[in-house]
């Protein structure tokens, strides 16, 4: 009798899934007390790493030596953060880092918009089968295109420019056709009809009807290309090889010299690396929790 | 508006031209990154697999030299195997953290909502600078994790030093990312009717059996789904053991941590193509790559016929 009829449709990626109304509540424990150690104890195995980062960054270089090791930095050396962004050409390697991440986050927040409208705002004949193809390179392993890709730029004269790591960002990612489709689906079709029965023309509804409401949908867009880019490593690997023209993610190697590695420098550097994301994530959650759970972005 | 269905036609209307040409600038983009970006290269990385190619001057023919080598190399059999391992490794171990995790994150506390924020942000965190922290933490001398072993009395563990830990604490590294899927996991548990928990109460079933009957075969698309793209993530390992070993700048050209026990399937390919400057064999392992993951996706869906749960009529 308990079978509700209305979970037949699992979608097929299983992530588009509607928004439940209802409260959720299931599985709870029968002692909320067990629960929250659980949770807690959980919660700090996966804090710990950062915890670890941050007291080691704090350590001058006998305490990073001392056996056992110290708990917390008994001797907070500060000194350590300047130290670290001199050590290296930090500053050279942020300004890369930063230009990338624009150069990418631009690049999606433009292509992706427009291409899943066109995935989803319009109906045309083989439109579904042409999706499915944006799915499937989904599942398509980067590193197969690595060497073919790296001859072709290399033919461009594009090694060693910014060119192969910012310009395929221009021409759209499946995740984020996928997700910026599901958007555009969820709009009534009777906003745009209006528009063009008020004479528009299909690219003015995009840009003066549809793009203002997607204004959240492509903020999730905006911070999971950040993030991507914040973070790539393959791809400079590959296509940069001047050391002027590294990101941080490449750069950071230079902590080891020889046989020794500055750790408290490298990890005063990952300190600053880590942060700017911690921040993005305190300031746009929400956003994160809706970029992953597709379908229930909400204005 | 929704279209009626009607019979397929061959013959498009000419409001289906009209909505073609209308759609075909706002995905051109796409059509041509897509050409441009995967297609020529897939196409292109081909015909090279036949050749030899430094990368400089021409490609010269080369037949199946390329294929018959890789068949010889240990080397290739080494990263191969070790990919293997890893991933036969981190993909379950990756689900049932997730699993756990969205569990977690849907208890229902009242600051929940941080629990879900400190499982959830690792995720995001460069892969490349979590194996940094890593380095750090696995540390035998100042790192955390063995100072907590021996603690509770049991003994250190050369992480990153003995080939028999190394891939396991790329397998631990992975783990960290688990607040990604984890999310989607919990979307997934949401769209649970709560009247389907209700009757179970009511029947007397305990929380356990709950999640038995109820929880796991609703969520079965969901693990398929994660077991999919989990596996093909899984195959392309490949920052956090460049990361560990020092890539180009550390370790002799030809060692991927000790035994070669981090030599990753795309490491290896990577060393071939931009140390050793031989693109064909990179190029024939590149086409191995894809014709394996398209081989791993297959074999996961038609296995997960006997164990996806589509609610039947």
């Amino acid at each position: 009798m308990a079978v509700a009829p209305d979970i037949r449709e699992a979608p097929p990626l299983a992530i588009a899934g509607q928004p439940n109304p209802r409260p959720w509540r299931r599985l709870r424990l029968p002692n909320s007390l067990g629960v929250r150690l659980g949770l807690i104890g959980a919660s700090l195995l996966f804090l710990a790493p950062f915890y670890w980062m941050a007291n080691s960054a704090l350590k001058n270089i006998h305490e990073l030596s001392a056996i056992p090791p110290t708990l917390y930095p008994h001797a907070p050396a500060f000194e350590n953060f300047v130290r670290a962004v001199t050590y290296i050409p930090f500053g050279t390697f942020l300004l890369n880092s930063v230009i990338l991440t624009t150069g990418v986050t631009v690049g999606a927040a433009i292509s992706n918009p427009l291409i899943a409208y066109g995935f989803s705002r319009i109906k045309w004949p083989g439109r579904d089968f042409v999706f499915g193809i944006v799915l499937a390179s989904i599942f398509l392993p980067f590193p197969v295109l690595i060497v073919a890709l790296f001859d072709i730029f290399a033919k461009l004269h594009w090694i060693d420019t910014f060119l192969p790591i910012i310009v395929p960002a221009f021409f759209g990612n499946p995740f984020f056709i996928f997700l910026m489709r599901q958007f555009f689906l969820g709009l009534p079709n009777e906003i745009s009809e209006q528009a063009r029965i008020d004479g528009a023309n299909e690219f003015q509804v995009f840009l003066h009807i549809i793009m203002p409401l997607a204004k959240p949908a492509v903020a999730v867009v905006v911070i999971f290309a950040a993030v991507q880019a914040w973070g790539e490593f393959l791809t400079p690997l590959l296509f940069l090889q001047d050391e002027s023209k590294y990101p941080l993610s490449i750069g950071l190697q230079f902590y080891r010299q020889e046989h020794d590695v500055a750790y408290n420098l490298l990890m005063a550097a990952s300190t600053l690396i880590v942060l700017p994301v911690v921040a993005l994530f305190l300031a746009f959650q929400r956003f994160f929790i809706a970029g992953i759970t597709v379908g229930a972005v909400k204005g | 508006m929704i279209a009626a269905p009607r019979l397929r036609r061959f013959r498009l209307s000419p409001e289906d031209w009209r909505n073609l040409r209308t759609a075909l600038p706002f995905i051109a983009p796409w059509i041509i990154g897509f050409l441009a970006f995967t297609v020529y290269p897939i196409v292109y990385s081909l015909y090279l697999s036949f050749t030899n190619y430094s990368g400089f001057g021409d490609a010269t023919a080369a037949g199946f030299d390329n294929y018959r080598h890789m068949a010889k190399d240990p080397l290739f059999w080494q990263s191969l195997s070790n990919t293997l391992y890893y991933a036969a490794l981190a993909v379950p171990i990756g689900v049932v953290v997730a699993i756990a995790l969205a569990l977690m994150m849907n208890q229902n506390i009242r600051e929940v909502a941080i629990y879900r924020a400190a499982f959830y942000l690792p995720s995001i965190i460069p892969l490349f600078a979590l194996t940094f922290i890593f380095i750090v933490l696995l540390n035998p001398g100042f790192g955390l994790v063995d100072f907590l072993l021996e603690r509770v009395g049991l003994p250190a563990v050369n992480w990153l030093g003995d080939a028999r830990w190394t891939r396991l604490s790329v397998v631990l590294l992975a783990q960290l990312g688990a607040g990604g899927p984890a999310l989607i996991f919990l979307a997934g548990l949401r769209a649970i009717p709560s009247e389907l928990y209700e009757s179970a109460l009511l029947d007397g079933a305990g929380p356990i059996r709950r999640f038995q009957k109820i929880t796991l075969p609703l969520i079965t698309p969901v693990i398929l789904f994660d077991l999919i793209y989990g596996t093909i993530l899984g195959i392309q390992i490949f920052t956090p053991a460049y990361v560990l070993t020092g890539g180009t700048s550390g370790g002799g050209a030809y060692t991927a941590g000790p035994e070669n026990s981090l030599l990753f399937y795309v490491y290896y390919l990577y060393k071939n193509a931009f140390q050793y400057s031989d693109m064909g064999y990179a190029s024939a392992m590149a086409w191995v790559l894809f014709v394996i993951s398209v081989l791993l996706a297959l074999a996961i869906m038609r296995w997960s016929r006997y164990w996806v749960h589509y609610e039947a009529t």
